[in-house]
């Protein structure tokens, strides 16, 4: 069920659109936002607010690198994996985080810290290279400063 | 003395964003405010025409000749949508960032006078999802464009009224095409539609439909305010106006700087990025983003714009170059970006979904020591059968672009990697490695 706060910030995005399943990708972000992914039920309340099957929004829910249809940790680091990063060690990084929180690629921290996923080029290619953590874009992220820059997300 | 300069003259360099209060006292919304006057929306179209401005998003089509398909008069569908593409995520590609982040403004006047000259009442901005700071800040401006009536309300003295929208999106490279990107607005699975119709005829829910660059929007408000002459003198060549160049890779200085359409790679890669970085040579670049053809020491002195690189070379792209050094294996950097490909591919048709999953597998066995002369072979096929004209979109040809010339610059590299058995960049010998 969508509470009646949710409800009302769909109806909101919704007014952007001539029809309300152009805000499908909105409303996955905002229902995201809340409860930190999007589990079966929630892509049915969804679904039926937008007036489509839930099958027609999973497509679209699964289209996408943010929207996740898993739990997630409480914080999620994104190593960008393209090229400029690549080019400047951002295996090595990926190779630290995955050291210090025992978590691989699309794995959560056995303490549910952290989710690690790979990203697609984050347009800091001139700091490369880029990790974000939840929002934040951190740049010339040298395996060495991984830890002092997860600190503040516990 | 006009400006040189005139996308990121005013911008802060400490990251900081301009304020309306700043953008407005160095003349922005000036375009806006002269319309009713001065400028009708043949007259903003004319301009637009007359300084050769071409698209920034990569095609680098005239974006006063793809207005003219739009329909115009009392008769033409109604609403008319504009659109901006703020996709970016074309690897390598990080100017548009600059621009929305540095001064949201901009993109809201280039959106109303586009709107403006071709009768389209409603605006989005399709954002990339993980672009949260541009995000926060064009939501701000475009709140502040309201309140001060630039914004939903007629425009002073016109019965012109523009409607202008943030759309987030949540991650996926084909999104950027700009058909596939109406699929994505319309809240639909964000896979490609044929060509013809085009979204200037029919697009966004059916209406006549302009996508256009984010760096594209960006120009349009100085065109206007300053005039066609001027704009196309800034530029070096035919083509008109600036260019934001980038540069990333292992380079004394790697980041951005606006020039004048036609400088030369070597300008931005020795006298603005400060020459390669210690300890390494150059072999190449991708001239603009991961989807355009290496080019090596011999084309470094050609005009970088839209007209001057020779097809057979490749073309400009984003204009934000990746540089490959000699301690970084060209077969390993091209897997990066084929692996890129075969995951951002949205599947829809056969020869994309199927061509380079396949192309990532035959260039990982060369990184792995694998490789026979058939994969060569077969490497060189793929770069014909993805050719344009073979797939439903540009994603696979622009796939090819960077595999068809390493296979031609780098060819040695390749066929050392099959002979030795092992990437002779990798300090692991190949049986030591860990096949996952
Ligand atoms: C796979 C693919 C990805 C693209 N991504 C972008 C993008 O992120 N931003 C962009 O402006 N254009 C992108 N384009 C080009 C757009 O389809 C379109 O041509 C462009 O937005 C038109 O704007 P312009 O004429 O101002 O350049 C992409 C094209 C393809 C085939
Ligand atoms: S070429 Fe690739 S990205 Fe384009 S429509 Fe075909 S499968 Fe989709």
């Amino acid at each position: 069920m969508l509470s009646g706060t949710e409800r009302q910030e769909l109806e909101d995005a919704v007014t952007h659109y001539p029809d309300k399943r152009g805000a499908a990708i909105d409303a996955l972000l905002i229902i995201q936002r809340r409860r930190g992914w999007i589990s079966d039920e929630t892509l049915l309340d969804i679904a039926q607010f937008l007036e489509i099957t839930a099958e027609d929004l999973d497509s679209i829910a699964t289209f996408y690198n943010l929207i996740f249809r898993k739990p997630v940790g409480r914080h999620v680091a994104f190593v960008c994996d393209s090229v400029s990063c690549w080019i400047k060690g951002s295996e090595q990084v990926q190779e630290q985080i995955k050291a210090l929180y025992a978590a691989d690629l699309g794995q959560t921290s056995p303490d549910g810290r952290l989710t690690v996923l790979p990203i697609a080029c984050l347009g800091h290619c001139e700091r490369a290279p880029a990790v974000m953590i939840d929002q934040d874009v951190y740049g010339e992220v040298m395996p060495e400063k991984v830890e002092s820059i997860m600190e503040k997300y516990t | 003395m006009k400006m040189e300069r005139p996308l990121t003259e005013h911008i802060h360099l400490d990251g900081t964003t301009r304020t309306l209060r700043e953008y407005v006292k160095d003349g922005g919304y000036r375009s806006v405010q002269r319309l009713a006057t001065m400028l009708g929306p043949k007259d903003v179209q004319r301009l637009v025409t007359e300084s050769g401005l071409r698209g920034r998003g990569g095609g680098g089509f005239l974006t006063g000749t793809k207005w003219g398909f739009v329909p115009m008069g009392p008769s033409a569908p109604k609403p008319k949508y504009i659109v901006a593409n703020g996709d970016e995520m074309e690897p390598g590609t990080f100017k548009d960032r600059v621009l929305m982040e540095g001064d949201p403004h901009g993109l809201v006047e280039g959106m109303i006078l586009a709107g403006y000259a071709l009768d389209a009442e409603v605006g989005y901005i399709f954002l990339r999802g993980e672009y949260h700071l541009s995000a926060q800040r064009l939501t701000r401006a475009i709140a502040e464009a309201y309140e001060e009536g630039y914004l939903g309300k007629p425009l002073p003295g016109t019965t012109f009224c523009f409607d202008l929208h943030l759309h987030a999106s949540a991650g996926r490279y084909i999104c950027g095409e700009e058909t596939a990107l109406i699929n994505a607005l319309e809240g639909k699975r964000a896979v490609p539609r044929a060509k013809p119709p085009f979204p200037q005829a029919v697009g966004l829910w059916g209406k006549p439909t302009v996508v256009q660059n984010v760096e594209t929007l960006y120009n349009i408000p100085h065109i206007v305010n300053h005039g066609s002459d001027w704009y196309r003198r800034l530029s070096r060549t035919q083509d008109g106006g600036t260019k934001i160049y980038g540069i990333s890779g292992r380079v004394t200085n790697p980041g951005w700087w606006e020039l004048p359409l036609g400088t030369t790679a070597r300008e931005v890669l020795e006298r603005y990025a400060g020459g390669m970085s210690d300890g390494v040579r150059f072999r190449g670049l991708l001239p603009g983003g991961i989807s355009t053809a290496f080019m090596t020491e011999e084309h470094l002195d050609l005009p970088m714009d839209f007209s001057s690189i020779p097809p057979e070379v490749g073309r400009l792209g984003t204009a934000t170059m990746i540089v490959l050094d000699d301690h970084t294996c060209p077969v390993g950097f091209v897997l990066n970006l084929e692996k890129f490909f075969a995951r951002e591919s949205c599947g829809w048709c056969t020869p994309c979904r199927e061509g380079l999953p396949w192309v990532a597998r035959i260039l990982t066995s060369f990184e792995e020591g694998r490789a026979s002369k058939e994969d060569l072979a077969l490497l060189d096929m793929h770069t014909k059968w993805l050719a344009p004209g073979h797939t439903f979109c540009g994603l696979a040809p622009g796939a090819m672009a960077p595999l068809q010339s390493a296979l031609k610059y780098f060819r040695d590299d390749f066929e050392r990697h099959i002979s030795l058995r092992h990437c002779p960049w990798s300090k692991k010998p190949a049986q030591l490695r860990v096949v996952v």
